[in-house]
């Protein structure tokens, strides 16, 4: 029988990463997945909380476990990068530190749930499915870089997933779906995600990086696996092409996008045409 | 000379856990940080300045405001200082003390968001946005962009409202509770 997750989809998959959330639930439902949203979730608090407050920073993440633990489930999957770690660092502090963890039950008047495990979809899919003949189309040209940006591995021992510096989680599972990834260094290198609305000369900085040395190793497309590195890469890209006279056009795909195309879901139901570069010249003819 | 800890970098400790004095200066923390080309300080000459007691100097420096949170510093840190969170303790004190942010859009998108997670309980971007642009008055930035996202479908009209009771709760009580601690 399918083990059952809590799904936390976070505020960015009900508004700027839409297409994340389409697509990760049409990918698990294609594949037998059972996820059910969480019950009342708010948001994480994600780099203001814990920039300003210690407490709100652990108890915003820790009221959702909790409603995890209320629906019945010990698993929740958190696709966004933030989320992810919010809720990873909410468990590792309060388990560390008996004081915070008594103010923050403080707040939330309530016990905390201790046997929660928090996954990113990525660890989801590789623990749960067998991916030998799933695939349904055939993508071997997409030439991709997998981009995990930060918050996914780091600190490692908060985050307890893949190698902090080098991780291959995501190009291990694309490539189990017929694609080509490459070796490049700019893997967890940041893009910025967190000063976005407020910097954004460092933005197209970093972002201007990451889409040069995608395109020095030959890829022609870019998987991530955060909504705002998503963001930064594909709504800010012609920005970058402007201020630094570049031209990339390099489509930014989630994972769960990538994964979807392989099984033959629909691009409508994956959301393509929500991104600013166009993915369809890259696609056309495949599969 | 007296070898007890300067008030800041005690401050650090008591706040994050996090104790400055087991830098060696290896600046592993700098050579990795994405944005400390733009920075005034580096993190490794901030930590320093911090062990210094150069109160003022990290206290008007836009390093601690401008930090991605990216925590390639904390995981390289030879010594095991989490040095991401060092730049966080380092705000929230400034906060307490009433400094002014040394980078005020920044603070200005914290209050931004946090009111608005506060009032709704998910963020509600648009309203975010509006509440940032009244506390900045940069009125024309990326609203291309804006225009362009609410287009695609990336933006709601309106705010959904659910758990907003539950996160105005959160919000209260953690104030009061950290207010009490302050106290004593």
């Amino acid at each position: 029988m399918a083990l059952k997750y809590a799904y936390y989809p976070g505020c960015s998959l009900h508004s700027m990463g839409a297409e994340y959330d389409s697509s990760f639930r049409a990918v698990c439902d294609k594949l037998g997945l059972d996820i059910t949203e969480v019950e009342g979730w708010i948001c994480c608090g994600t780099t203001p909380a814990h920039c300003t407050s210690k407490l709100l920073a652990l108890a915003l993440p820790m009221q959702n476990l909790c409603a995890v633990e209320k629906m019945g489930l010990d698993k929740v999957v958190a696709p966004c990068a933030s989320c992810f770690s919010r809720l990873k660092a909410a468990q590792h502090e309060t388990a560390a530190d008996p004081a915070m963890e008594s103010q923050v039950r403080e707040v939330l008047d309530a016990p905390l749930p201790t046997s929660v495990q928090v996954v990113n979809p990525l660890e989801m899919f590789l623990s749960n499915v067998d991916f030998g003949g799933v695939a349904a189309k055939e993508l071997a040209d997409l030439k991709v870089v997998c981009y995990y940006g930060c918050l996914l591995t780091r600190p490692p021992k908060v985050m307890e997933f893949d190698d902090c510096e080098y991780p291959m989680s995501m190009d291990k599972l694309l490539c189990s779906l017929g694609m080509t990834t490459l070796d490049w260094s700019y893997k967890t290198d940041c893009c910025g995600g967190a000063v976005s609305a407020t910097e954004t000369d460092i933005v197209l900085k970093l972002t201007r990086d990451i889409l040069e040395e995608a395109q020095a190793v030959g890829a022609n497309a870019i998987a991530v696996a955060c909504p705002l590195c998503h963001t930064n890469l594909d709504t800010r890209q012609e920005e970058v092409q402007q201020k630094y006279d570049t031209r990339s056009n390099l489509p930014i795909f989630y994972f769960t996008q990538l994964m979807g195309l392989a099984l033959g879901i629909s691009a409508k139901t994956l959301g393509l045409h929500k991104h600013f570069v166009s993915t369809e010249e890259l696609l056309q003819g495949m599969g | 000379m007296s070898s007890s800890p300067a008030p800041l970098a005690e401050a650090v400790l008591s706040e994050s856990g996090q104790n400055v004095n087991l830098c060696y200066q290896c600046k592993k923390c700098a050579a990795g940080c994405p944005i400390s080309y733009a920075m005034d300080h580096t993190p490794s000459q901030l930590i320093h300045a911090i062990r210094l007691g150069m109160d003022d100097l990290v206290l008007s420096s836009k390093t601690t405001w401008l930090c991605a949170s990216c925590e390639t510093c904390t995981t390289r840190c030879p010594q095991d200082v989490d040095v991401a969170k060092v730049m966080d303790a380092v705000k929230i004190i400034m906060l307490r003390r009433g400094v002014k942010p040394a980078v005020p859009r920044i603070a200005s998108f914290y209050k931004a968001v946090l009111g608005n997670i506060k009032r709704c309980g998910r963020m509600f971007e648009v309203g975010m946005i509006i509440d940032l642009k009244l506390r900045t008055h940069e009125f024309l930035k990326d609203v291309d962009l804006g225009m362009k996202m609410f287009c695609k479908g990336k933006l709601k009209l309106l705010p959904s409202f659910k758990g907003a009771w539950t996160s105005w709760k959160i919000f209260h009580r953690a104030r009061k509770i950290e207010k009490q601690h302050q106290d004593v």
